[in-house]
């Protein structure tokens, strides 16, 4: 019987989401307590967390004191507040000055880490870049193999040793043959691990002191892949891989789902840390720089996951 | 990161007057810090939105019980509601003479479908059945060499078909695995397949064909535990298109708080089977709907917690360790033995962060101290067995001579015995028992099924609840595991006696406690 209301208001949600946020908008709707309210499960449905509550705070706040007086006025201000909580989009790749600029990859389990490391090879690659990858997770079953096979599709050199070896003394070699071999980047994969795994945090900070020290100023960037479909533990991801190795932007994968990964907002707000590339795909193809205006427009022109094809019981 | 719900609890109720019955008015703002609580813990919205209103149609018109404070019995109904929500019988994996079960294992790219295809099979080894495991994603780069790595070290066979051409053929192997098993006297095969989004109609599609042509028994969803808002459409998604039979919850050996659980439990309405709690193949548990409940209600997963200490102190350790405690003040021999704890803990501190409220707090405060251990442990081993008893004597002039003894900076030593006031006075607040306390062994009191929670909880409730006394007895069992299992210790047997009658006690009032509610 619970459920079965469950299920009704589940439906009447469903069906006032379907059109969208733009529909909402569209509707001549009288700017009220209960309009604010749908527009913070849009947000919420996204991901946005706290930021999402805050952001619908601050437009209560500035209703009250008349200062939004149509749907129209709303809805750009709400825009405006999400983008300036994104910040300043970040160029590309940073360049050493000189060698190898090294990049290294980290995440936790399934995130995407590896896949991404295919899709910034090519990435590389399509500006006439010469890149090596180096198989760092050396803990998960087959994972050496899963590179490697990228790395043959895309021709590019990778750096292996046997399953169980350490990851810091692969990075070690990696180093050195890029710098032997005048590589232009050095694209690192490391073995997912959860941030909660004291451990495994300090593995991963042994490997980035050791490209350091054979690079120094490496790694150059330190990108952090979030699975978009990750909901507010994504914050603590980025918190504590941070401290471990600073981060210098996410890589928000799966983006072709139905998930706006919109934790990252919050990411970006209270770490600094910028979304730099997003993953659409399994395919190297499949990535692009990160975009924030494609961001709020997926993120509020349809109503989130309650948009999607039906098979609700 | 977030106010605990404790504290938010606690601020709500504060101000509660003298009403006798809850009403819609006057619990209102407790529910709403729950439905918060919820959201954050990344249930779905509506989800959230519907269980706050069974909460709110249960509990008004209840009267408040005299022996708990209200926001207790909401935190309570609110508990019980997840429970229910959660709860469900586990699908049954028949056993077919001369036929082999089928279990078949979907989900999104990257949920850990074959890590977990890999710990069910080890599982089911270990009941005596004969698994056959098959590699049906022909898709992603190596997933038939990791699962083959898989079956290697778990000594089961793997059935695969390699090379160009066999892409679309998933449903034709899947089909083909069976006959195999069949004829080879598997009596159950497990379908590992390629991890696919839910609004990829030809990858949806694909599945539908394995689930016609290999016909499984069972279905199991396997969801990441880190999913937000998304897992509701996608869980909903995937029940659309093939029948399942339950829900298979992995990387619950971090801190996200799992909310989840309840939107895939309730879209689906199939029931949440097993946990993956790791990457080993023998990290896969039984789930438990009480236990998630209170994970998601952010009072932690404490039970878990308890059981993992357990497996390797003693009840009776436990205990006494807990008592040890109580009864002792929070000396700067105890401040030091704690930051030495801590830091022997290494990865453990993972399962300590899972604690809530104030201890996870404590927690990280002595954490911030843990890279200038060295320094502070030389500090308090210059001062004499008086001073670390009694920190009170420590005026400025021996201060001065512990700063030179120990080759510090009279700043360092100040610091120092400023931190340890606070943590003691920390640990006092929550031995008060108060809010914290009484939250505690309202979770704990449920948990008769965990033996030793009585005896770690001690007078203080429950451990990481009761704060000063669980949590610091909960950091001494998992340094003692650290060292490699119960710690050895000369005992007095008087004092052993007057602990067990003790302890005798404090379970008879437990258990009146539990009747009376
Ligand atoms: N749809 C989609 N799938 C993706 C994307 N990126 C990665 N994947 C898939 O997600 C799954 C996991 O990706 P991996 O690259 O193996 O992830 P990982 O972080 O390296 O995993 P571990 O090394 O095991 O921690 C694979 O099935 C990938 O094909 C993306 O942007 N979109
Ligand atoms: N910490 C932790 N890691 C897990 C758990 N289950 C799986 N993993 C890890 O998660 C990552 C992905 O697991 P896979 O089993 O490859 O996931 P999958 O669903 O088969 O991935 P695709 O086939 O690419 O879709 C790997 O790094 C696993 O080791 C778990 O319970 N805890
Ligand atoms: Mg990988
Ligand atoms: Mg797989």
């Amino acid at each position: 019987m619970i459920f079965a209301r469950l299920r009704e208001s589940l439906r009447n949600t469903r069906e006032k989401l379907a059109g969208g946020l733009s529909r909402l908008f569209g509707l001549k709707r009288e700017l009220d307590d209960a309009f604010l309210a749908e527009l913070e499960a849009v947000l919420f449905a996204g991901d946005l967390g706290p930021a999402g509550r805050a952001t619908i705070e601050q437009l209560r706040a500035e209703y009250r004191e008349r200062k939004l007086k149509s749907s129209d006025d709303v809805r750009a201000r709400l825009r405006a507040l999400l983008r300036a909580r994104l910040g300043a989009t970040v160029p590309d790749l940073r360049r050493a000055a000189s060698g190898p600029t090294v990049v290294l990859v980290v995440g936790v389990n399934g995130s995407g880490k590896t896949t991404s490391v295919a899709k910034l090879a090519k990435h590389c690659q399509r500006s006439g870049r010469t890149v090596m990858v180096v198989a760092c997770d050396t803990f998960r079953a087959a994972a050496v193999e899963q590179l490697a096979t990228w790395a043959e599709r895309l021709d590019v050199p990778i750096v292996r040793k046997e399953a169980g070896a350490d990851p810091a003394a692969v990075a070690f070699d990696g180093a050195e043959a890029a710098l032997l071999q005048g590589i232009d980047v050095l694209i690192v994969d490391t073995a997912g691990r959860l941030h909660t795994r004291d451990d495994l945090m300090q593995e991963l900070g042994k490997v980035r002191r050791v490209l350091d020290k054979k690079i120094p100023g490496a790694p150059h960037e330190t990108l952090l892949v979030l699975d978009a479909t990750t909901g507010q533990n994504a914050i603590r991801q980025a918190e504590v891989f941070t401290q471990v190795v600073p981060l210098t932007g996410v890589i928000l994968a799966k983006l072709d789902g139905t998930a706006k990964g919109g934790a990252v907002v919050s990411i970006r707000e209270r770490l600094g840390i910028p979304v730099r590339f997003a993953g659409v795909g399994e395919k190297p193809d499949d990535f692009e720089p990160f975009d924030p205006e494609r961001f709020l427009d997926a993120l509020l022109e349809d109503g989130g996951t309650a948009e999607q094809g039906d098979g609700a019981p | 990161m977030f106010e605990s719900l404790s504290n938010a609890l606690q601020r709500v109720f504060s101000k509660w007057g003298k009403d006798r019955l809850l009403t819609a008015e006057n619990i209102r703002d407790g529910l709403e810090e729950i439905r918060k609580a919820l959201l954050e813990a990344d249930v779905h919205f509506e989800v959230a939105k519907s269980l706050t209103e069974q909460v709110t149609a249960r509990a008004v018109g209840q009267e408040v019980i005299a022996a708990v404070k209200p926001a207790e019995q909401i935190v309570k109904l609110f508990s019980d509601v997840l429970t229910e929500a959660m709860h469900g019988e586990p699908p049954k994996l028949p056993v077919l003479p001369g036929q082999p079960a089928v279990v078949m294992m979907v989900g999104l790219q990257g949920s850990g479908k074959t890590t977990t295809t890999a710990k069910l099979a080890r599982k089911l080894k270990r009941q005596g059945r004969r698994p056959l495991l098959v590699a049906a994603d022909t898709r992603r780069p190596a997933a038939i060499t990791q699962l083959q790595v898989l079956g290697k070290s778990l000594d089961i066979p793997v059935h695969a078909e390699e090379g160009p051409g066999n892409e679309e053929r998933a449903p034709q192997i899947c089909a083909a695995a069976v006959a195999r098993a069949k004829k080879e006297g598997h009596d159950v095969v497990l379908l590992d397949t390629a991890g696919r989004l839910h609004i990829d109609a030809p990858l949806m599609d694909e599945l539908a064909r394995v689930e016609k042509l290999a016909a499984p028994h069972v279905t199991f969803l396997v969801c990441d535990s880190m999913a937000g808002q998304d897992a509701y459409a996608s869980a909903r998604d995937f029940h659309g298109k093939l029948r399942l039979d339950g829900v298979i919850l992995t990387k619950l050996d971090g801190d996200t708080r799992g909310g989840a659980a309840i939107s895939v439990k309730q879209v689906t309405g199939k029931p949440i089977v097993y946990i993956g709690t790791g990457e080993r193949v023998e990290d896969l548990d039984d789930f438990h709907a009480d236990r998630m409940a209170s994970r998601i209600l952010g009072m932690g997963d404490v039970v878990s917690l308890v059981e993992k200490a357990q497996e390797v102190v003693d009840e009776e350790e436990a205990a006494a360790a807990a008592e040890r405690l109580l009864k002792a003040q929070f000396t700067l021999d105890d401040f030091l033995s704690q930051l030495r704890a801590i830091r022997k803990m290494g990865p453990l501190k993972g399962l300590l962060k899972m604690m809530p409220g104030q201890l996870g707090q404590a927690f990280e405060q002595a954490n911030v101290q843990e890279k200038e251990l060295g320094r502070v442990e030389a500090a308090i081993l210059s001062m004499t067995p008086q001073e670390r008893r009694n920190p009170g004597l420590l005026d400025a002039n021996r201060r001065r001579r512990v700063a030179r003894g120990s080759g510090n900076e009279l700043s360092v030593v100040n610091q120092l015995i400023r931190q340890h006031e606070q943590m003691r006075d920390m640990m006092k607040r929550m031995q008060g028992g108060g809010m914290l306390g009484k939250l505690g062994k309202l979770f704990g009191g449920g948990g008769g099924d965990v033996g030793g929670l009585a005896g770690m909880g001690g007078a203080a409730g429950f451990p990481g609840f009761g704060g000063g006394g669980g949590g610091r007895a909960q950091q001494e069992l998992l340094a003692q595991m650290q060292r490699g299992g119960g710690a050895t210790e000369v005992k007095d047997p008087d004092e052993e006696a007057r602990r067990r009658a003790a302890r005798k006690r404090e379970k008879e009032a437990r258990k009146k406690n539990r009747k009376r509610r």
